[in-house]
């Protein structure tokens, strides 16, 4: 199967790999996945307080090429998004952006969830009610 | 000298053709183009005096009678013959057949469509090692046992089962023993005598032959095999598989078997030097683990998992430099994980993790030190941006995880 080069470009040079300290109240940690489907991806989101703003998000795959560049995309988009603007971000976008084939939009549900799954544990740290996914 | 690339480490897939094979068969498709079965003029002879001898080529391979070699269009056509075969002409001895749930698709499948036609068949798990068990098999035996069906050496691990205890266990119960020895030939010593085999499947493409050509060896003494044909009509290979001789294929194969016969000794003491060297090299990395019964297993294969990456993701690291296969799921249409692997007792986890080295005639040395340079990076640059890598070095057990499946 061939990969689009925006997937391999993020395979090769993934943005944002790496951990945050999920000891603070302010980072919410999404870890979905599991190992035997042959992905597990990790997405964390730091928010700024004052601002309400996503100020830093990582990310690390276990999981084929195209897993590894949408969670790379989704941390991309994630930096300078509000939690609700985070929360609206679609598996379709991903598959639009990165041109996955039919076969590899699960890898984009994924990201999708590790994004929600990111916010609920940011939102329930901080008291909040977690958001319901629209599906 | 430089290296060329990509590198073909594929080669259980299938093998390059030998240019000697090659130069073998090319009059066969030009000026020596006669049917072998035309009796009445000299093109005819001449393409029937090359099919001759090309099984005779065959033959001496494998230790057998020219005559017990029937040519087939590969092995897949070959385990259907000898399987549908065996059920349709002994079906008033029984309609039991033993295999084992590692066997290659050409042969499940097979069993899967007789069981249709009201065949009974036993799946032989296998241990750890993908060795079968013996007393299984043997308790496995009933009344209406008509075959026994057990591979040489497996397509994914390389494992080699123990084909002479088998075959005793089979002539004692008066059972046939069939093997699909389609890794097997050509790479390590296969004799149909002493090792006791009354069928054998195997195909030319596996060894440096033509894609297209295969063969069923029929057994024609002690005990006399015979095998319903499945393909109808003029009555060739002595009536059990009808069809125009592919005579360009056919001498192909055997030129294949002889240069195989010649070099096989040799070249799988290459081979297993290789092999070990890239398996020794690969196992630096921490928490990489060999595959199947390496005692007991084909020189050119190796099967290794990686724990904490994935396969599909592995190979993207390298795939347009080194041509290898996955265990793992994504590398399918089925989305499951190789099911030789699972029958190992493997992990969905590790099973997906696993990458499969094929080495061939022209591999080389240099080709192994890039492959095991360019894995080596792979797998620790992956690791890093794995969270299962990084809850194993935090001592997270991962097995007590709840995931999320989907």
């Amino acid at each position: 199967m061939a990969y689009s080069e925006k997937v391999i470009d993020h395979y090769q040079h993934p943005k944002n790999v790496g951990t945050l300290d999920k000891s603070k109240k302010n980072v919410g940690t999404g870890l979905v996945g599991a190992p035997e489907c042959g992905d597990v991806m990790r997405l964390q989101i730091e928010v700024d307080d004052t601002t309400g703003i996503i100020s830093d998000a990582k990310f690390k795959t276990f999981g084929c090429g195209s897993a590894i560049a949408s969670s790379s995309l989704a941390t991309e988009w994630l930096k300078g998004k509000t939690v609700d603007q985070a929360m609206a971000i679609d598996n379709m976008d991903i598959v639009e952006e990165l041109n996955l084939p039919p076969v590899k939009i699960h890898c984009s549900v994924l990201a999708e969830d590790a994004i929600k799954a990111a916010i609920n544990d940011y939102r329930s740290k901080n008291g909040l009610e977690p958001l319901e996914e629209k599906k | 000298m430089e290296l060329k690339l990509p590198i073909y480490l594929d080669n259980n897939a299938t093998t390059p053709m030998d240019p000697r094979v090659l130069e073998a068969m090319l009059p066969y498709f030009t000026d020596k183009f006669g049917n072998a079965a035309s009796r009445n003029h000299p093109f005819g002879w001449v393409a029937e005096e090359a099919v001759d001898y090309a099984r005779e080529q065959v033959a001496k391979l494998i230790n057998a009678d020219p005559k017990e070699i029937i040519f087939t269009s590969g092995a897949t056509e070959a385990d259907n013959l000898a399987l549908k075969g065996v059920f349709e002409m002994y079906a008033s001895k029984g309609n039991h057949i033993i295999t084992c749930v590692t066997e290659h698709k050409a042969v499940l499948d097979t069993c899967k469509h007789i069981e249709k036609l009201g065949g009974q068949v036993t799946y032989l798990p296998v241990q750890e090692d993908g060795l079968i068990d013996l007393n299984e098999l043997e308790k496995a035996i009933t009344d209406k046992t008509i075959l026994i069906a057990i591979m040489y050496g497996n397509n994914e691990i390389g494992v080699v089962q123990p084909i002479r205890e088998i075959s005793t266990i089979a002539k004692k119960h008066n059972i046939l023993f069939f093997t699909d020895a389609t890794q097997a030939v050509g790479k390590i010593p296969v004799d149909v005598l002493a090792d006791g085999i009354d069928m054998m499947a195997f195909s030319g493409h596996k060894m440096y032959g033509p894609k297209g050509v295969g063969v069923l060896y029929v057994r024609r003494k002690n005990p006399r095999v015979k095998v319903t044909a499945q393909m109808d009509g003029g009555g060739h290979e002595r009536g059990m598989r009808s069809g125009t001789l592919n005579v360009p294929g056919i001498v192909g194969l055997g030129k294949a078997c002889e240069i195989c016969r010649l070099e096989m000794a040799d070249e799988a003491a290459r081979l297993s030097q290789l092999r070990d060297y890239l398996e020794t090299s690969l196992k630096e990395l921490e928490e990489s683990y060999v595959n199947g019964n390496v005692n007991s297993r084909l020189p050119h294969v190796s099967n290794i998992s990686f724990k904490y990456v994935e396969g599909e993701g592995l190979m993207m690291g390298f795939n347009k430099d080194i041509a290898l296969s996955s265990g793992s799921a994504c590398t399918s249409a089925s989305l499951e994980p190789s099911y030789v692997l699972k029958a190992l007792g493997l992990g969905d986890d590790l099973a997906h993790s696993s990458l499969r080295f094929g080495l061939g005639r022209f591999t080389t040395k240099d080709q192994i030190d890039y492959t095991i340079n360019a894995i080596k990076n792979t797998v620790t640059k992956l690791r890093e941006m794995s969270p299962l890598w990084e809850m194993f070095k935090e001592g997270v057990d991962l097995d007590a995880v709840e995931w999320s499946h989907h």
